[in-house]
């Protein structure tokens, strides 16, 4: 039987498919039979997919400007 | 003259919508800037967040990453699509990346960052009791949906501070799986990390995020 503090270390093991299946089984067992921990491993999934949700920084106009400017030189070099 | 072929759209700098990358390379290679402002549009701010991963400085990122669409230009032609532009392309970048901090004289590798940066639980062990069940279990938050998390502006905040805050090996791996969602096995060539380094750091990078927003969810500072 797994407990509380070995969950909260495979929790990420067990979202990635890195447990074996004998560990996947014990994972759920557990997970099946304690509420707390049920909702750590939800915290844990929801922090991870939210975190995919963060928009990246913004590119600054001078840097996409350069960026096109760059390839019109390129291009030149590239020998029309 | 490729410069003589008229294609509709080119002046006006829109991203071409609706094209995959593979057909957006094809394009530029042909000289087409819409084309290449497409997959600028389309990976740029990405691909500055990675950046960031490697360099702080504000300045110091938007020059690599000048450079890397620059050597992207430079290899299209041998660019193949084996793997992926996108994989490709934070290739080329994490090259750039660690040359420079190289130059810079930060050039210790993750690998060795993995192994250096703090290995006690992120949790700490007084929140279970001796037989390792919860003393202090979890709270429930308000909201855990992760778009709620994510599009709420304390929370928000919250979590890119908690990003931010994370040892740089740490923080580099939930950007590139959380963050950008690259699989485990890109992330570990990108950044030269063995398997078990990666998942370790990932590990202890989410639980010191979903931390700091249990701690803004008690209310604590």
């Amino acid at each position: 039987m797994l407990t509380c503090k070995e969950i909260t270390e495979l929790v990420t093991d067990h979202a990635e498919g890195n447990l074996s299946f004998m560990d996947r089984i014990r994972f759920r067992m557990h997970i099946g039979m304690c509420r707390n921990c049920r909702r750590y491993v939800r915290q844990v999934k929801a922090t991870a997919s939210a975190l995919g949700m963060l928009p990246p920084p913004e590119m600054s106009p001078d840097l996409e400007q350069e960026l096109l400017r760059r390839f019109e030189s390129w291009k030149q070099t590239r020998g029309s | 003259m490729r410069n003589a072929t008229k294609r509709i759209g080119t002046a006006t700098g829109e991203p071409a919508p609706g094209l995959d990358d593979a057909e957006l390379v094809r394009r530029v290679r042909n000289g087409d800037r819409t084309a290449f402002a497409g997959l600028v549009r389309r990976h740029g701010r990405a691909l500055l967040r990675f950046t960031r991963v490697f360099v702080r400085d504000e300045a110091v990122a938007e020059e690599v990453v000048q450079d890397t669409w620059i050597a992207v230009l430079e290899g299209l032609d041998g660019f193949e699509g084996r793997a992926s532009f996108k994989t490709w392309l934070f290739r080329i970048l994490a090259n750039r990346a660690r040359t420079r901090a190289a130059r810079e004289g930060r050039s210790v590798p993750f690998s060795a960052l993995a192994n250096r940066e703090d290995d006690e639980s992120a949790l700490g062990s007084d929140r279970f009791d001796g037989a390792g069940m919860w003393r202090d279990p979890p709270i429930g938050w308000t909201d855990e949906t992760p778009e709620r998390l994510a599009l709420e502006a304390e929370t928000r905040a919250v979590m890119e501070a908690a990003v931010q805050a994370l040892p740089p090996a740490q923080r580099a791996v939930i950007v590139l799986r959380d963050e950008d969602g690259l699989e485990a096995e890109e992330i570990c060539n990108l950044l030269d990390l063995t398997v078990t380094n990666q998942r370790v750091l990932l590990h202890r990078a989410r639980t010191r995020v979903r931390q700091a927003l249990e701690a803004h969810m008690r209310g604590e500072r």
